[in-house]
Parts: C-alpha cells; sequence; structure tokens
C-alpha cells in the first residue's frame, strides 16, 4: 500500500523525531524487516540536494544498533495527510468516540480535533463515510460499566441458533467487535464455559453488586479466525442457491462455495443444529434449498407440509 | 530499477522542496540526478511518470513562473504546503490512535490508517501498545467497496449493477453517491439514484460486477441536512405501517417474540403476537421460517405470502 517514496520521506523525519532509535524499534513501527530498513537507509544516503556533493547529502550515523540523523536536507517534517489517510483515521476516530466501551471517549475526541486541524481540508473528506455499530446504548453502558467495576452481569440473552431465550449471569471478560458488530466474551455460569454474546441479541440486561470472577486460567482467544469454531461433529450441510439468496454464501461462514452457472451457487457449511438450516431454507422459500444430506431436505418439505396442515383445516378463521 | 526510481522522485522532492524560485523543466533535468540527458522525448515521458507519481501520494507540487515574460512553465514544493503541521498528542490521546488505527480490518482503510499513523509517528507521536480487552474491528469484504469510496471522495457518479433483495434480476442504477455507511456491519452506499430521481441505499454486497465512476470529478453534492445514517436507517429498519397478528407456539419463534408489540397468551399451548410489518414479503419469510411452530392468523396478504412460500418448498422447491 505504502510506496517506497512515501515510506523513505516518512522515515527521514521519524529519524530526525528519535536519535539514537534502534534498528529493532524503527523497523517495527514501519512494519517492515530490519534488512528491509538497511536497504532503506542505503537508499538515503545518495539522496540530497542538487549539487550531490557529500555537504548535500542526507547525513545519517549508526553506533552500534542504533540510527542517528545528522542532517535530513530539509525533509524534517512528514508529508500532510491525504484525503484517504485523513478520512480513514478520522472515521476510526469517530466511530470509537462514538460506541461506548471501546476508548476514553474524551481522549478520542480531543485526538480527533488535532488531526482534524492537522489533516486540514483533507479533514473535509470524513464526512463521506460513516460508520453506526450494533447494539443498543443501553446494552453497551451496562457492559462498559460492569467491565470496569469488575461485576458480574444478569442478562436475557437469545440464541439465534437454538431459537430461545434464556437468563444467565455471567462474567465479563472483554468487549469486542468483529465486522462492525459487538461482542461480549464472557465465562458463563450456566454453561461453565467461555462464550461470545452477540450484544445485538441482549434483551435485558442488569450489572450485578457482585464481583465478576471468571476462573483464572481462562485461555483468551484468538479471533483472527473470526468467531465460528466448526467441530467435526457439526452436520455438512450443501445448499442450492439461487441468485436471489447469493447472500447466504457471505453471511455466513461456509466450508465450500462453488459454481452453478447464472449466478447459482451449491454452498457447503457445517453445522452445529440443523434446526437452524431447517429456519434458514424456509425462510428463504424457493430461493434456497437443501441438496444434502437428503434426510435434511425430507425434513424440511415435512415441516412445510406439516405448516400447511394448519392454514388448510381452517384454522386460522 | 524500482530502486533508481526511488531515488529519483526523493531527489526530486528534495529539491523542489529547496527551491525559493520555480524551477524550469530543464533545470529539474540538470539538478536531480537519474534523467535522460540526451533524449528530450524519453526525459519529458519519465518526468510527467514522476510528477503524476508524486501528486498520487499526496505531494503538492506547484506549477508557475517567477517573471511575467517567461512562458515556460517552472515547478516548486512550498513547505508550507508539504509538511503536516505540529501535532502533538497527550498519552491518551495517542493510544486513541492507536486504537482507531486497528478499527480497519482490510485494505481500502487499513493501508490509508497505517500510513497515517506512521506521518503521525514521523511527527513526533509516539505510538503505545493499545490498551488490553478492547478488540474493536470493522471488516469490509465487499469487493466494490473500494471504488464506491474513490468515487464518493472525487465527488463522480457511478454506474453498476444491482440486485435487490430477494430479486433474481439484475439491474443498472446511476447514481450521484453520496456517501458510504457501515450500519451493523454491512456497508451500503447512498446517494442520489438519477434514474428513479430520488435518494436511494444500495447495499454493497448486493452490487453484481465492478461500480463504475464516470463523468467529471466534484459533480456531486450532497443536498445540504442530509444524513448519510439517517438514510440508511430509513431504508434499512422498516416503518411499521400495519399489524399482523400471528400465532406461535410456546417456547418456541423467539425471533419473532423480539419484536412482537404484544403477546397473549392462546388456548392449547400457544401465543399470539402482534407484529408491525410493512412489506408483507418479509415478514412472511420470517415467519415462514419457523414452519409449524408459527401460523399467520391475519392479515390475508401475509396469510397468502406465507401459505404460497411453503406450498413451494413442500413440493421440493421446483417453480
Amino acid at each position: 500500500m505504502t510506496t517506497p517514496v512515501q515510506r523513505l520521506l516518512a522515515l527521514v523525519p521519524y529519524l530526525v523525531q528519535r536519535p539514537g532509535v534502534t534498528f529493532a524499534q524503527a523497523s517495527t513501527d514501519f512494519g517492515i524487516t530490519e534488512d528491509r530498513l538497511r536497504k532503506d537507509l542505503e537508499l538515503l544516503f545518495v539522496c540530497g540536494l542538487p549539487g550531490h556533493f557529500p555537504e548535500d547529502l542526507i547525513d545519517i550515523d549508526f553506533e552500534g544498533d542504533t540510527i542517528t540523523v545528522i542532517d535530513p536536507q530539509g525533509v524534517d517534517r512528514p508529508l500532510r495527510l491525504t484525503a484517504d489517510e485523513a478520512l480513514a483515521l478520522l472515521v476510526a476516530l469517530r466511530t470509537l468516540a462514538e460506541t461506548p466501551g471501546l476508548a476514553d471517549r474524551d481522549a478520542v475526541l480531543s485526538a480527533m480535533a488535532k488531526v482534524e486541524e492537522a489533516a486540514g481540508t483533507a479533514a473535509r473528506t470524513a464526512d463521506l463515510v460513516d460508520v453506526q455499530l450494533e447494539g443498543s446504548p443501553e446494552v453497551l453502558a451496562a457492559v462498559r460499566d460492569a467491565l470496569a467495576r469488575g461485576r458480574a452481569l444478569r442478562m436475557t440473552y437469545w440464541s439465534a441458533g437454538r431459537d430461545a431465550t434464556s437468563e444467565r449471569v455471567v462474567d465479563p471478560i472483554r468487549l469486542l467487535t468483529l465486522s462492525g458488530r459487538g461482542y461480549l466474551e464472557a465465562w458463563c455460569r450456566t454453561a461453565e464455559a467461555v462464550r461470545t454474546f452477540h450484544l445485538g441479541r441482549v434483551d435485558e440486561i442488569a450489572v450485578l453488586d457482585e464481583p465478576a470472577a471468571p476462573p483464572p486460567d481462562v485461555p483468551v482467544r484468538a479471533l483472527e479466525e473470526g468467531l465460528y469454531r466448526p467441530s467435526d461433529s457439526d452436520a455438512v450441510v450443501t445448499l442450492g442457491l439461487e441468485p436471489a439468496a447469493a447472500w447466504v454464501a457471505d453471511y455466513y461462514p461456509t466450508e465450500r462455495v462453488e459454481e452453478l452457472g447464472e449466478g447459482r451457487l451449491a454452498v457447503t457449511l457445517r453445522a452445529h443444529d440443523t434446526a437452524w438450516v431447517r429456519r434458514l431454507v424456509l425462510s428463504l422459500g424457493t430461493a434456497a434449498r437443501v441438496l444434502g444430506p437428503e434426510s435434511l431436505a425430507e425434513e424440511v418439505r415435512e415441516e412445510a407440509r406439516e405448516a400447511l396442515e394448519a392454514y388448510e383445516t381452517g384454522q386460522s378463521a | 530499477m524500482a530502486q533508481k526510481k526511488t531515488e529519483r522522485l526523493v531527489n526530486l522532492v528534495l529539491c523542489l522542496l529547496a527551491t525559493k524560485r520555480f524551477l524550469s523543466v530543464q533545470e529539474i533535468r540538470e539538478k536531480v540526478p537519474g534523467y535522460d540527458a540526451d533524449n528530450e522525448e524519453a526525459f519529458r515521458r519519465m518526468f510527467e511518470r514522476d510528477k503524476a507519481e508524486l501528486r498520487e501520494i499526496g505531494v503538492p507540487l506547484e506549477t508557475g513562473s517567477d517573471s511575467g515574460w517567461d512562458d515556460e512553465l517552472g515547478y516548486r514544493i512550498a513547505r508550507r504546503d508539504y509538511q503536516l503541521p505540529e501535532i502533538s498528542l497527550t498519552a491518551d490521546e495517542a493510544a486513541a490512535v492507536v486504537l482507531a488505527g486497528r478499527l480497519w480490518e482490510s485494505a481500502p482503510l487499513a493501508g490509508p490508517t497505517a500510513s497515517a499513523l506512521l506521518k503521525l509517528q514521523a511527527a513526533g507521536v509516539e505510538a503505545p501498545t493499545g490498551p488490553a480487552g478492547l478488540e474493536p474491528r470493522i471488516g469490509v469484504t465487499e469487493p466494490a467497496f473500494a471504488s464506491c469510496l474513490e468515487a464518493v471522495r472525487d465527488g463522480r457518479r457511478v454506474r453498476f449493477s444491482y440486485r435487490a433483495a430477494g430479486r433474481t434480476r439484475v439491474e443498472r442504477r446511476d447514481l450521484e453517491p453520496w456517501g458510504v455507511v457501515s450500519w451493523h456491519g454491512r456497508w451500503y452506499l447512498v446517494g442520489h439514484d438519477r434514474v428513479r430521481e430520488g435518494p436511494r441505499v444500495f447495499r454493497l454486497s448486493r452490487v453484481v460486477g465492478k461500480v463504475e465512476p464516470y463523468g467529471e470529478p466534484n459533480a456531486v453534492q450532497r443536498p445540504e441536512g442530509v444524513v448519510l445514517r439517517d438514510q440508511v436507517a430509513l431504508s434499512v429498519a422498516e416503518t411499521p405501517t400495519a399489524t399482523a397478528v400471528v400465532r406461535v407456539r410456546e417456547g418456541s419463534a423467539w425471533e419473532l417474540r423480539r419484536s412482537a408489540t404484544a403477546t397473549a397468551p392462546a388456548e392449547g399451548g400457544w401465543d399470539r403476537l402482534e407484529l408491525g410489518y410493512s412489506d408483507p414479503e418479509r415478514l412472511a419469510d420470517r415467519v415462514t421460517a419457523f414452519g409449524a411452530d408459527a401460523v399467520v392468523e391475519s392479515p390475508a396478504e401475509v396469510r397468502d405470502a406465507v401459505v404460497a412460500r411453503l406450498r413451494l418448498v413442500a413440493v421440493g422447491g421446483d417453480a
């Protein structure tokens, strides 16, 4: 993303600001290898002002594993923020400011004001993108409060997979957002396990007086892989999707997606609970059907026939 | 080769920053190492490409001349336009900026955020490791996102193919885009639809193929008072215009129960819900999901829509 020229033009003022910085620190801050950093510095050595006599060149001093710029030849400040940079950073800051529980709001707002001022006219792009995270303000505020004060939470939670709501007491561990949705990771006292709760599915919530006490050795889960962890015991289901239902392939984690032509897809996914798949397929009507296993396809047809009886016997009158 | 170009571009920036007067193209050719001294044509082409590349990364190249009678334009970079103004952040503010820098998960926004952070660090901001326990992340998986963002930034009109929810047919759209919104984890493009002559909201995941910007930059102006997220909220959240009565089996259909405006026990192990809706088809989708556990009592438009769906599914879905 960053071009070599952009990197070098930032590297010189970065070094000016930090005389004696180590190779390790500078390469970490720039997200490059130490080898790449050395090559960058070698290149800067031969850059300079017209004339290109030794005194016109950028002068850098190495001592052990530290770097110090002696003469930056006029590039002692970084380049202004571009419209894209100002937009991406300011929108991110505004999102943090508007979402309780994510960060110290006052610090975010004052940082935003300073970045806006430094960005100048480039900051005008920041209102072209807007982010609204999911989760009601009351739920977010309660979760934030419980985390800050180390209290347990009582909540009524709707589990979409099982289509059931239940009341439970949880010990909050952390609040996170993934793909714009807010989640609470907590020790669930009912399940006696760490669970990730989708904040959009919390119906009622109350901060308790008792302290949160998640077991001390609860492993923190890496979230790079997403929240969904298929298990070998999950059923493997293949759905045929018409173009109108193609969004299912993006929306749910899939094992395999096969294009069938004309916008049709065959997607294979793992489901912990096939009742969930049954509801999904029913709600999609003719835009989706179960290609396998056949037993599930028959279950769906049977469910539809049974549902029709309620209408055909005139019970709805 | 790439190395040579990088070196030439850095030298060009240093040279134009150092000069107070405008330098002619020939002066630049003499002063900056790496330009072809023999082939005028090759030099001109190379210089044009270099200028474009510097402007692309935001270097403010100024063109003009110092004397009225000199008709050849010269170049320079004004230091005050080039450099990031002084910025100093407290430790808390720096932590907030670092946290913001981790918000975007994918390239179209993560890249510019990373380079912005680098510039702040180059201006002296110390970027600490962010506080633990907070992991905000917003992803962009829609392929159309980058081109939408670019069109919105440049104020250009766009054309694209779109498949509306639940439709099989793809339609061409012609839009004056006002902005891009992430609403509860999904990205939308908001703007003035030039064919339908009104504000419209498009889910980016339903855009088919590319979004093609066309026409002049800055041709699109967002009308005063338009709030992007309100437009999305209006289009996404249904404003109920009618009420349906749906019977659901005890302990089931919680998705429907959660949005019911009234719930009352009914005979024989059922509950009776009142559900607000505006689009009978959309409500029918939701009710059909619960199969024999949810039965529409009224009105007929919703009941008929559910029955039609169930009939098709019951025979195996071949419409």
